[in-house]
């Protein structure tokens, strides 16, 4: 009997602490195929959770998947631990996600770069081909054959909206150009293939590209790295990666990825959770492009009205850059 | 198709067939002499990493190549331990080395630097730079020998050499020395070689590590030598194993190994470069037919569609003196 008592006691007591543990603030975010380190998309969503440790000196959890079949096992893991919010970082957990967050209702879930149509899911997603467009326009101005190149990582539909956005402000400000573009691969490894990513660059160099845009990843290492050997420029992603070769990178199309993970977690910690489609577009400065004192000789004045100018039209609706994954397809190329 | 692209292919080609064909001639060695190497992977892997380490440290491409060098040619030695000293599976003992290489890296990596198994971009002297030929910028403008000679000969960075100039080496290595004649009678016969007076056991252990020295040069040219400019997580991409089939390929010849090589690396540099080629307007090649045509050719090759490869009549099979 006494022991019986015991045992209900102990379940009573459980089952009181899952269901407090959904109610707390335990913050998680996974990251996606090319690490945390990637210089790039996940080291953005890396820093946003870290930044926000640092401010408000709350722990949160990460993990780095190694393979497909971890996604959503990393996120059942992480909701069944009690962890709120988990947010993901990469368009290829859509599916993994929407599995996932029907089973955990009272888990606050953030999925960057992708939307799941869930009640309690929150999409992030970023109006990249309207930050592509302005690092076109910069591309444009900078280039003095006339020829650019674009190096995607996958080829998927988000790679190519980052392509069509910047080939749109090549063409609307030099209307002549040409633009190169290339996939690094079609699996998750070319998120990573920094030699294959240098090769294509200097393939593209050597047909006369002199301002070269890399929107992949990890490979975009190799690239940044291949157009500084040869002396050209190239335009970064994500984060602001102008550091990485001085004088070299032009400019990086930043993509706030870090203010959305920051986003996440603070507005949980206060309660003011919002689940559905959050667009991060020019006017709630999700995306933009990076000037420090590592570029700056390189953007003239002149560069650097045209592209305010571009961004102001951008917002104001004067310019309407083409999604390509509205429709799947690219006016220009 | 005009020259000017001609060589920007050919160029290319050479910066991609030089580990591959660095590994291949590692191969040769060691099989040449009956020690199967399905290792190749895992030493250059291990030697990539270990050179782009040690380069970011000390800033220096030679040390950072000793250092691979060296990481390399422990590994062997363990597949030499393995497979020679304590007779065992050459096959398993090879993918031991694959799978301690691809974890090791990442693990050390990330011990050491923190950057998710990366190592720091590497600048300046802790690369290989390029080395222009003299002349060339003189001799550009010259028509066909010019961009032959500036572009394609002259530009790529010492390993490059070094991995072309390893084909005669090798070749009269095993063909005019009388340690080659050894070293390919020990892979054939070891029971004459034996018999003869030479240790079976010592020219065994040598093909070993020199295949461990050429593994480690090819290692460092990855994270030394291109664009990459350091270490990255599983770097090698399965080199390893395209090197095997290129050496199945070339029926363990070093001069036909130098042409299987390049043909790999010719056909990854088109799959590069021409991502969708048209074909005359009635179909469309799509890229990832293009990028996956090297694995196919290795597929292709390894069902045996070049004539009969004859390994090695001794390859992996431990030696044992008496029964």
């Amino acid at each position: 009997m006494k022991f019986t008592q015991t045992l209900v006691g102990a379940a009573a007591l459980l089952g009181l602490s899952t269901g407090a543990f959904a109610e707390e603030f335990n913050p998680a975010v996974i990251f996606d195929m090319g690490g945390k380190f990637d210089k790039s998309f996940n080291e953005a969503a890396y820093n946003g959770a870290e930044r926000f440790k640092e401010e408000k000196g709350v722990e949160y959890r990460e993990f780095e998947i190694q393979s497909e079949s971890q996604r959503e096992q990393a996120l059942r893991r992480f909701a069944q631990q009690g962890n709120n919010p988990v947010v993901v970082a990469g368009f290829a957990y859509g599916a993994a996600m929407d599995t996932v967050a029907s089973e955990f209702p009272d888990t606050d879930f953030v999925i960057i770069d992708m939307v799941v149509d869930q009640p309690n899911v929150r999409s992030v997603v970023f109006n990249e081909h309207e930050g592509s467009y302005l690092v076109g326009v910069l591309a444009a101005m900078a280039s003095e054959s006339g020829k650019v190149g674009f190096i995607g990582g996958m080829d998927i539909p988000l790679i190519r909206k980052f392509a069509c956005g910047y080939v749109q402000g090549v063409k609307d400000t030099n209307p002549d150009a040409e633009v190169f573009q290339n996939m690094t691969g079609t699996t998750a490894a070319a998120w990573n293939d920094p030699v294959r990513g240098g090769e294509l660059t200097k393939a593209q160099i050597d047909q006369g590209a002199d301002v070269i845009y890399a929107a992949a990843g990890g490979t975009g290492r190799g690239v940044l790295q291949a157009a500084a050997d040869a002396g050209v420029k190239s335009i970064g992603v994500d984060s602001n990666q102008n550091y990485m070769q001085p004088g070299s990178v032009l400019t990086s199309m930043l993509k706030r990825v870090d203010n959305a993970v920051y986003q996440a977690f603070a507005d949980v910690e206060a309660g003011a959770f919002t689940p559905g489609i959050q667009v991060m577009g020019l006017a709630e400065d999700g995306v933009g492009y990076a000037v420090d004192e590592h570029n700056e000789a390189l953007i003239s004045d002149e560069m650097r009205a045209a592209v305010e100018d571009a961004k102001a039209k951008i917002i104001s609706g004067e310019i309407t850059v083409h999604d390509f994954m509205s429709d799947n397809s690219c006016p220009v190329s | 198709m005009d020259i000017d692209v001609i060589i920007q292919l050919l160029d290319s080609t050479m910066r991609l067939s030089t580990p591959l064909l660095l590994a291949c001639l590692a191969g040769l060695f060691s099989e040449r002499a009956g020690i199967f190497d399905i290792g190749l992977e895992g030493k250059m892997l291990g030697a990539a990493f270990m050179a782009g380490a040690v380069a970011a440290v000390t800033g220096s491409a030679w040390i950072g190549l000793l250092a691979g060098v060296g990481t390399s040619l422990f590994l062997a030695l363990i597949h030499g331990f393995a497979s020679i000293t304590l007779k065992g599976n050459q096959l398993i003992s090879g993918v031991a080395i694959n799978f301690f290489a691809s974890g090791m890296t990442a693990l050390i990596g990330q011990n050491w630097f923190r950057q998710g198994g990366q190592t720091p971009a590497l600048r300046g002297d802790a690369r290989f730079q390029s080395l222009d030929w003299p002349g060339a910028s003189a001799l550009a403008d010259v028509p066909l020998i010019g961009p032959i000679y500036s572009d394609l000969i002259s530009g790529h960075n010492l390993l490059v050499y070094v991995a072309f100039l390893a084909v005669p080496a090798t070749w009269w290595v095993l063909y005019r020395t009388r340690f080659g004649l050894r070293l390919r009678a020990v892979g054939e016969n070891p029971g004459a070689v034996d018999t003869a007076g030479v240790s079976v056991i010592r020219l065994r252990y040598s093909a070993v590590l020199i295949c461990g020295l050429l593994c480690g040069v090819a290692g460092a040219y990855l994270s030394l030598g291109t664009s990459a400019a350091g270490f990255v997580k599983d770097m090698t991409a399965g080199k390893g194993f395209i090197a095997l089939a290129a050496l199945i390929f070339a029926k363990w010849k070093p001069w036909n190994a130098l042409w299987a090589c390049l043909l790999f690396g010719l056909l990854e540099a088109i799959g590069n470069k021409y991502q969708n080629i048209d074909f005359f307007g009635l179909f469309i090649v799509p890229v990832q037919f293009m990028q996956a045509l090297p694995y196919i050719l290795t597929v292709v090759i390894l069902a045996g569609f070049v004539g009969k490869a004859i390994p090695p009549k001794a390859g992996g099979v431990p030696y044992t003196k008496e029964r």
